[in-house]
């Protein structure tokens, strides 16, 4: 039984739209906050706590009739590395995506240093993955390092 | 096309060091000319800096530029709330080159990415002071005649003094060891340790600062200990004299030993130093205008 059947078992099925997969279970509401679910009017099924092989618990959100944009995919990857996303047309699969971190942030997160001009001038910021083992980012003004769980988003 | 600008030393190859500083050696051997006639450079000094503005203006002076622009952001628009964008967009419809210093991080990066005209970093906050790093870099060559192989001793402040940090990043083209001597609360940042390992750059670290420790070195690059980097003044009060380098400390030092300090000096140098031709803190100074001579030459891609 292959991975998909095993949501299929857990939570009712999509016809059409996206299924996030693979959320570490601490990050589920923060990407349900980055991707502003609350506000959505579409069926959404949220599964936390889920069994995961891989993970141990999991989160699971299931979006219907809600394709994403990159832009808003590389947010998810920033929150929550290696989540897996699913395309869902007519009740299959037809795209199969693991986020992984852009190697460069183009005003996704936010300079930590309070003294970095993009934390004082209407600009854009934009980091560079500096380690990716230690998710350590550097910002391209400042020059300062920071790790990715210390970024707020924008 | 995107100009050439002067922004980090982070930036700067191995090769473009040494072409720049070969340029300004040109320009010690002839200081004045007037290969900039014509041209105008934009000094936007968003924040005070006496000392590099009047380089960088009489480097610009001495090659038959005219310089427009401010000595500090109070008598500039940004005071107005004007963004840095609009100050750069305006003054680079007037100047050839812009030079500026700015109390915020990354300022000078931005000015270049918004700026049809190339930009020269003359410091931006607690980030990246190039010009400096250049002229300490040329002052090393030409005390030691050579980058390659050389024992620096970095002394005092080495947890917030920008000056060392770009040293040592330019440094390790050249092969050095380092030596870091500075009391506890101002040790090296563990980034810049991390930055030797990488860079197979050896480095010893001591809070003892004594003869028998700067008995091998070939640079001693002094620093100021300030006493608005503790957080506690007692601890201030016990180092502020350890980090005093005196005349009679350089009896048993190495002939080639030259002491080099950014400036201003306070009393971590004693003025018995002065006399001792190991002292080349003001000739160091004065290196600065070649080296920024050669800085604006680059950027504006004039060929010496």
């Amino acid at each position: 039984m292959n991975d998909n059947n095993k949501h299929a078992m857990q939570v009712s099925a999509l016809c059409n739209g996206t299924v996030i997969d693979h959320i570490p279970a601490d990050k589920l509401f923060a990407v349900v906050n980055l991707l502003d679910i609350p506000s959505m009017s579409n069926n959404v099924t949220i599964g936390y706590n889920l069994e995961s092989k891989k993970l141990g618990k999991k989160g699971l959100i299931k979006i219907a009739d809600r394709f994403f944009s990159d832009d808003e995919v590389s947010k998810i990857s920033v929150v929550a590395p290696n989540v897996v996303l699913n395309t869902i047309r007519d009740y299959k699969v037809v795209e199969k995506r693991e986020l992984r971190m852009p190697d460069e942030l183009h005003n996704i997160i936010k300079c930590n240093n309070l003294n970095c001009i993009t934390n004082n001038e209407p600009m854009a910021t934009h980091f560079t993955v500096s380690n990716r083992e230690e998710g350590t980012l550097k910002c391209r003004y400042c020059e300062k390092e920071l790790n990715i769980n210390d970024a707020e988003l924008l | 096309m995107k100009s050439k600008s002067f922004v980090s030393i982070n930036d700067l190859s191995r090769e473009k060091i040494l072409s720049l500083l070969e340029t300004a050696e040109k320009f010690e051997k002839n200081p004045n000319s007037k290969i900039l006639d014509g041209r105008v450079v934009g000094s936007l000094f968003f924040e005070p800096s006496t000392r590099t503005r009047l380089s960088f203006e009489t480097a610009a002076n001495r090659l038959g530029a005219r310089v427009i622009g401010f000595s500090d952001a109070a008598t500039s628009s940004a005071s107005k709330g004007e963004t840095l964008k609009d100050t750069i967009m305006m003054v680079s419809s007037y100047a050839d080159v812009i030079v500026m210093r700015h109390r915020l991080e990354g300022a000078a990066r931005y000015a270049s990415e918004v700026s049809p005209v190339p930009v020269i970093n003359a410091g931006d906050g607690a980030n990246q002071h190039p010009s400096q790093t250049m002229l300490d870099l040329y002052s090393i060559k030409k005390t030691q005649g050579t980058l390659e192989g050389l024992n620096i001793h970095l002394v005092g402040d080495l947890k917030y003094g920008r000056t060392v940090h770009s040293l040592l990043h330019a440094m390790r083209h050249f092969n050095p060891t380092f030596h870091f001597i500075a009391p506890e609360e101002l040790h090296m940042p563990e980034e810049y340790r991390i930055f030797c390992r990488e860079n197979n750059i050896p480095f010893t670290e001591t809070t003892e600062f004594s003869e028998d420790v700067i008995a091998s070195a070939d640079i001693i690059y002094m620093t100021r200990v300030q006493r608005e980097r503790f957080s506690d003044l007692m601890e201030y009060e016990k180092v502020k004299n350890c980090y005093r380098l005196t005349n009679s400390m350089l009896a048993g030092t190495k002939e080639n030993l030259r002491i080099l300090h950014p400036l201003p000096r306070v009393n971590e140098i004693a003025h018995d130093v002065d006399e001792n031709p190991k002292a080349y803190y003001f000739q160091q100074a004065q290196n600065g205008l070649y080296v920024r001579e050669a800085l604006i030459c680059d950027v504006l891609d004039i060929n010496i």
